[in-house]
């Protein structure tokens, strides 16, 4: 398959992350767009070492993985976050009754 | 011998420690105590200076410099802080401190009525006058000259302001501060030029026998030489008060008398005298500059002398007959006379520091009276000032055998042979001299007083602290002149010019001179000196009996009492249009122009802040929108600009 489809797919995740990003209100949502756009980078990544390590994997094996190890970095990273995040929206929850970022504009003025 | 040489340089600390002493102690010391300082400061750099002099006038002296640091070393420009003493500067240095200890003297009496500070803050400028001038004729050169140059200025600014309170005062002291540096500009800009020109401004590297700069220089009126003689010109026209900027010295006459004896007739403005004389084998290459100096110095000599005629302020009389015989010196110079001119520094030293102080004498009888119209018959009252007074009018008119006489016939003889039409200008100038000078002497202490009735009972002969300078001046007026016989009436009579003949005999050997046969010299001087005696019986005659008069002067009498409007003329020419070009500047380019810029930069600051401060709305989903408006905007970048 040739690796443009990987890349219009990853795109398309990653717009409809930022767009959702841009326009929920719901923390939850914002936070789950957010998940959704670092892991169509992942896929990206993915489908790069896919496509330009191949050829050397024979030669190199070590060398092969490394963009795939690089994922789970982000993965780990990623899994760190969201339990802070979500740890964060719960506080919020417990302090507003609310989960809308709207109402995180406290700071202004 | 060499001990000598290696204490100059207490010739002019000295003063400096006395400047720092009553300077800084003036709350704490006491009258006398700031008297023995100031004085005594001087009195010890006299007998340096005498002994300077005796050593100096020993067989096979060669002209010292002693160089104590470097002062500015900079790639190929190198200046010493050096002092230099040789035949014209101990000359110099011997004018500088006898006089001005004499003056020093005198101001301890004169000055007695000021309160404890205010004394000592006297003492302490005029120390510090003496420590610049002795720095200016002992430096080495240029540039020390040019520090003590403008340490004179600085000087003489605050001593014709020391009388701070008065406005007019104080004007008169700006006015004198600014003449000057328009030429101490012309002075500064000689001194550039010259460090480009040759890469040095040491006398000795310029002007020394051997391997001088200039002695290399065989082209006549080369133009860089021309500018640069000019240009140190118009320093010397600043400092000793020629036109067109001579007007402050007149107006200097705010000060107290003895700073203007000391400082505005006797040494300060004979700078300008002293540098041309120290440069002279420049001058003497650049005869164009020569014939300016001539015509300057003469035209002033001149012009100062009628102005003389009609002023009524005793002092004011003094200060354009001052204007008036440096015209003559730089006559002097200009015709080549260099020797004359010095000598005639010298005389006009005696007589002129004696006539300030005798006015000075006279202004303390009469309770600060200075109108002459208002006094007359102080003769019977002060008899020491009016002899003395009288010794320096003889002087200065030029009769015989009083020492201006035989400066000024120099000085005449030398333009004489250079062009008799000079001689002629300059003799009308000497006859007008005549006559002020003895309207002075009869207005003042002849005929009847007309002052008021308390003044005559206040009338007294000053202490002996005032009168005994005046003896000591009147003395040295009286045989200042034996030193520079002239040779037609005794050979070998010039001692001045054989002690000076090592500085001007470079120049002597270039300038044709065209000796005058003796019988010549005796018809001009006899000429001379009857029409002196003519005019000055007729002025005897004539103010005599001076009576107040009511009338008002008419016609050419009220332009010479207004000094021919030359105040008025600047005034029009230059200090309103600048005025008006100042007003123009500040409404219109600094005000719209300058100031508008820097106030719309921060207007626009502040509105375009008040624009952007609107980005910042809390709502983290438009910070998340700026962010990825941002980041396509430099993917694009990325893509677009390579």
């Amino acid at each position: 398959m040739e690796i443009k489809w990987y890349i219009f797919l990853s795109a398309a995740l990653f717009c409809i992350g930022i767009i959702g990003a841009l326009t929920r209100r719901n923390a939850i949502i914002v936070f789950m767009c957010i998940e959704l756009m670092l892991n169509s980078v992942n896929l990206l990544l993915v489908a790069f070492s896919k496509m330009h390590m191949s050829g050397i994997a024979a030669k190199a094996p070590a060398l092969a993985t490394d963009a795939q190890l690089f994922v789970f970095f982000i993965m780990v990273v990623a899994a760190a976050e969201v339990s802070v995040g979500l740890a964060i929206i719960v506080m919020m929850y417990r302090n507003t009754h609310s989960v809308d970022i709207n109402f995180l504009n406290r700071l202004k003025n | 011998m060499t001990n000598t040489f290696d204490l100059i340089y207490l010739i002019p600390l000295l003063p400096l420690i006395g400047f720092l002493i009553n300077g800084l102690a003036r709350n704490v010391l006491s009258k006398s105590l700031v008297s023995i300082i100031g004085s005594g400061a001087i009195l010890i750099s006299f007998v340096l200076s005498v002994l300077v002099f005796f050593n100096v006038r020993q067989e096979g002296f060669v002209p010292q410099v002693i160089s104590y640091f470097d002062f500015i070393n900079v790639g190929k420009i190198k200046v010493d802080f050096a002092f230099q003493i040789d035949q014209l500067s101990s000359l110099f240095l011997l004018i500088i401190t006898g006089v001005g200890f004499l003056i020093h003297v005198y101001s301890t009496s004169y000055m007695k009525e000021e309160t404890v500070p205010h004394f000592a803050r006297y003492f302490s400028y005029l120390n510090l006058f003496v420590f610049s001038m002795l720095l200016l004729v002992m430096g080495a050169n240029y540039v020390i000259m040019f520090i003590g140059w403008e340490g004179v200025g600085l000087c003489s600014y605050l001593l014709i302001g020391y009388w701070f309170k008065n406005t007019a005062y104080n004007n008169a002291a700006k006015k004198a501060f600014i003449m000057n540096r328009i030429g101490d500009l012309g002075f500064l800009l000689g001194i550039f030029w010259m460090i480009n020109a040759f890469g040095s401004v040491s006398f000795h590297e310029l002007f020394n026998h051997q391997n001088g700069i200039i002695n290399s220089i065989s082209a006549i009126n080369s133009p860089t030489l021309v500018g640069i003689t000019i240009l140190l010109f118009v320093g010397a026209i600043g400092k000793s008060a020629q036109i067109p900027l001579y007007t402050w010295l007149p107006d200097a006459m705010a000060g107290p008398t003895p700073v203007s004896a000391l400082i505005h007739a006797a040494t300060m403005v004979t700078a300008g005298i002293y540098m041309i004389a120290r440069s002279n084998l420049m001058y003497t290459l650049a005869p164009t500059t020569m014939m300016v100096v001539a015509i300057i110095g003469l035209t002033t000599a001149i012009f100062a002398a009628t102005i003389a005629l009609k002023q009524n302020d005793i002092k004011k009389v003094l200060a354009y007959s001052t204007v008036s015989q440096l015209g003559y010196m730089f006559l002097g110079l200009g015709v080549g006379a260099y020797t004359g001119a010095v000598f005639h520094v010298m005389t006009h030293a005696f007589f002129k520091a004696l006539l300030f102080l005798g006015a000075g004498s006279v202004i303390h009888a009469m309770g600060g009276e200075q109108d002459i119209r208002k006094m007359g018959g102080l003769s019977k009252h002060m008899k020491i000032t009016y002899i003395t007074f009288f010794i320096g009018c003889i002087a200065i008119a030029g009769i015989p055998p009083f020492s201006g006489f035989f400066s000024k016939d120099e000085i005449l003889a030398g333009a004489f042979a250079e062009n008799p039409v000079l001689y002629a200008v300059g003799l009308g100038g000497a006859l007008l001299t005549a006559f002020y000078m003895f309207r002075l002497l009869a207005m003042t202490f002849m005929g009847k007083f007309r002052g008021m009735e308390e003044q005559l009972h206040h009338v007294h002969e000053s202490p002996s602290a005032i009168t005994i300078p005046l003896i000591i001046l009147a003395f040295l007026s009286i045989v200042g002149g034996l030193f520079g016989i002239p040779e037609f009436l005794m050979s070998g009579g010039h001692r001045l010019a054989e002690f000076l003949d090592p500085v001007f005999s470079n120049s002597n050997a270039i300038l044709a001179k065209h000796t005058i046969p003796h019988q010549t010299e005796w018809l001009l001087t006899g000429v001379s000196i009857i029409l002196i005696l003519i005019v000055s019986f007729w002025a005897w005659k004539k103010y005599k009996n001076y009576q107040t008069e009511t009338t008002e002067e008419t016609g050419f009498a009220k332009v010479l009492q207004n000094k021919w409007y030359v105040d008025e003329l600047y005034d029009a020419i230059i200090v309103r249009p600048l005025r008006s070009l100042s007003v123009f500047l500040n409404n219109v380019i600094e005000r719209s122009g300058i100031d508008a810029l820097v106030n719309s930069v921060g207007r626009g600051v502040n509105f375009g802040s008040r624009q952007i401060r609107l980005l910042q709305n809390g709502q983290v989903g438009a910070y998340i929108l700026m962010m990825v408006i941002g980041t396509i905007v430099l993917f694009i970048i990325q893509i677009f600009v390579k």
